[in-house]
């Protein structure tokens, strides 16, 4: 069956949503099973939309929930298809379950998570509290921060997630709304360097292959259990970053766009520095830049992949820093906080280890201000100064009532 | 199956029915006859899963293939396009091939699964008149 191809210009301007569904276009993938939820329901409409106007020659299924999203894209990927999806927040909660499946199961899935906070209360605007839920489930999970980001990330997304050396399912990270809704200049690349990029699907055990008969989602016990997820913890910690990388290294030929697996802004001579994720990265850019006019050596560490975990690299970016704040959009609900934990365990052996403080923001949708950001500068800067930390290791940013604070 | 390290086995939670035969080889060979992998659960018999069974009555098939077509678990067997019985060390007793027998009387019926075979052929039920 043929399709249409689509012209593009160089620049489009397009949101997050509607970034991530020409990147799915372009990718040409066979079975895309879907149930809409806010803000990442552009993208499957705009998916489907491609696929009743030719523009796509693949299957798109509607299914009652997310649950059976997951789950057909689990069945759909073992056949041995290219296969994706989107979702947020109750929707990404209610998929859970079959995450795990499908990541033990080594199918290579990518999952547009247009970030939302989880309910109650009831909220439809970005946090981070999905993406947060979603961290142990054995999937490769990669942050967008704009648009552009969005578009980029799922032609990585594809051509990692489907290395035969690495067969394991990829989310693409947006913050709902912020950079879903928000409509910026996306560079494009034609239908045919997008496709050319991640290439024909070559599947592996495949249903399909009736040649060579196989069972897929086997029951294991106490005897089988343990090196099974001990091999997928394996090609996570050893064989997911060199894919990355060499992903990242083509398509910086392909396009001209670099990016990296910890992005690093200003970080050569930081004292102190913040550590964020999301369209947060990009406020903090600017502030870091506004702090050093000030005389505050600041910079940022964006994390392009939280899993896994880039604990070298961040080791490497931070080395040399004094004093470190993460930035948790999520609530972490009795803990110091996801990065804050992450952080502690990268910097916890080195000599120079630097100080680390952790904020909570954002929940919900509520806004970060650069505000925020000089205050909290600011603050790192009066710890470098003392030589110590000099308030309580978890503070809240930008809730209403008395500051809020423990540790 | 060898108790194999966790860098020892295919990724992901598959397994292969065959190890190195030829798709046309298995098409050609009857069930007991392949060379199933150690992973396949052929050998494995799951007769105890079941609390009914089908008793076969060949005196009344006409060989139609329904049960043969419809068994969830391949355990009709037959032979030559005749059915010859049922495999009891993979059938799970659903009664599906009892449902779709289209015989009168059915030329399969579902029974306790400790009733004995040759009793219940002897006093299998008559032809029902109000069906035919």
């Amino acid at each position: 069956m043929a399709f249409d191809k689509m012209e593009l210009r160089d620049i489009e301007v397009w949101d997050g949503n509607f970034a991530a569904a020409q990147a799915m276009r372009q990718c040409q993938i066979d079975v895309v099973a879907a149930y809409p939820i806010t803000p990442s329901t552009p993208i499957v409409e705009g998916y489907a939309k491609f696929q009743a106007d030719n523009y796509v020659e693949g299957e798109y299924v509607m299914v009652e929930s997310e649950h059976a999203a997951m789950s057909a894209c689990i069945g759909a990927a073992a056949a041995g298809g290219r296969v994706a999806t989107a979702t947020s927040s109750q929707g990404f909660a209610l998929m859970v379950e079959t995450l795990y499946q499908s990541s033990g199961m080594r199918l290579p899935i990518v999952l547009n998570v247009v970030n939302r906070a989880l309910a109650a209360p009831l909220n439809v605007n970005g946090d981070h509290s999905d993406m947060y839920l979603g961290r142990d489930s054995g999937w490769i999970q990669l942050d967008a921060y704009c648009p552009q980001d969005a578009y980029d990330l799922n032609f990585i997304a594809f051509k990692v997630s489907e290395d035969h050396g690495v067969r394991l399912p990829c989310m693409v990270h947006q913050d709902g709304f912020m950079t879903s809704h928000t409509a910026q200049g996306v560079k494009t690349l034609t239908d045919d360097e997008g496709y050319g990029f991640v290439g024909d699907f070559k599947p592996m055990n495949d249903m399909l292959d009736f040649e060579h008969p196989v069972t897929h989602g086997v029951q294991t016990e106490e005897d089988w259990h343990f090196e099974h997820k001990a091999r997928q913890h394996n090609d996570l910690m050893t064989k997911v970053f060199p894919k990355i990388q060499a992903a990242f290294d083509d398509f910086e030929k392909l396009s001209g766009r670099k990016y990296n697996i910890v992005e690093s802004y200003d970080m050569d001579d930081a004292d102190v520095a913040v550590i964020c994720m999301g369209t947060s990265v990009e406020t903090a850019r600017e502030v870091a830049t506004e702090m050093r006019e000030k005389g505050i050596k600041a910079g940022v560490v964006g994390l392009r992949v939280i899993r896994p975990f880039p604990f070298m690299q961040i080791q490497e970016a931070l080395k040399d820093v004094k004093a470190i704040a993460t930035l948790d959009r999520s609530n972490p609900n009795g803990a110091p906080g996801m990065l804050f934990n992450e952080m502690a365990g990268c910097m916890y052996n080195l000599e120079t280890r630097p100080m680390l403080c952790g904020k909570v923001y954002g929940l919900g949708g509520r806004d970060l201000t650069k505000a925020h950001l000089v205050e909290l500068y600011t603050e790192l800067q009066a710890n470098v100064d003392a030589g110590k930390i000099t308030t309580p290791l978890q503070q809240f940013i930008g809730v209403r009532g008395p500051k809020l604070s423990f540790l | 199956m060898a108790n194999k390290g966790w860098d020892e086995f295919e990724i992901g939670a598959m397994l292969r029915s065959f190890d190195g035969v030829a798709a046309t080889e298995i098409a050609t060979t009857h069930q007991e006859d392949r060379k199933y992998s150690p992973s396949n659960s052929f050998t494995a018999s799951v007769a105890d899963w079941r609390i009914e069974k089908p008793i076969f009555n060949k005196d009344y098939c006409i060989d139609c293939q329904f049960c043969w077509i419809y068994c969830p678990d391949m355990s009709i067997i037959a032979r030559d396009k005749k059915l010859i019985g049922v495999d009891m060390d993979h059938c799970k007793g659903c009664g599906i091939c009892v449902e779709v027998c289209p015989t009168n009387p059915k030329s399969l019926l579902m029974f306790d699964e400790h009733t004995d075979e040759e009793t219940e052929l002897a006093q299998w039920p008559a032809k029902d008149e109000k069906e035919a």
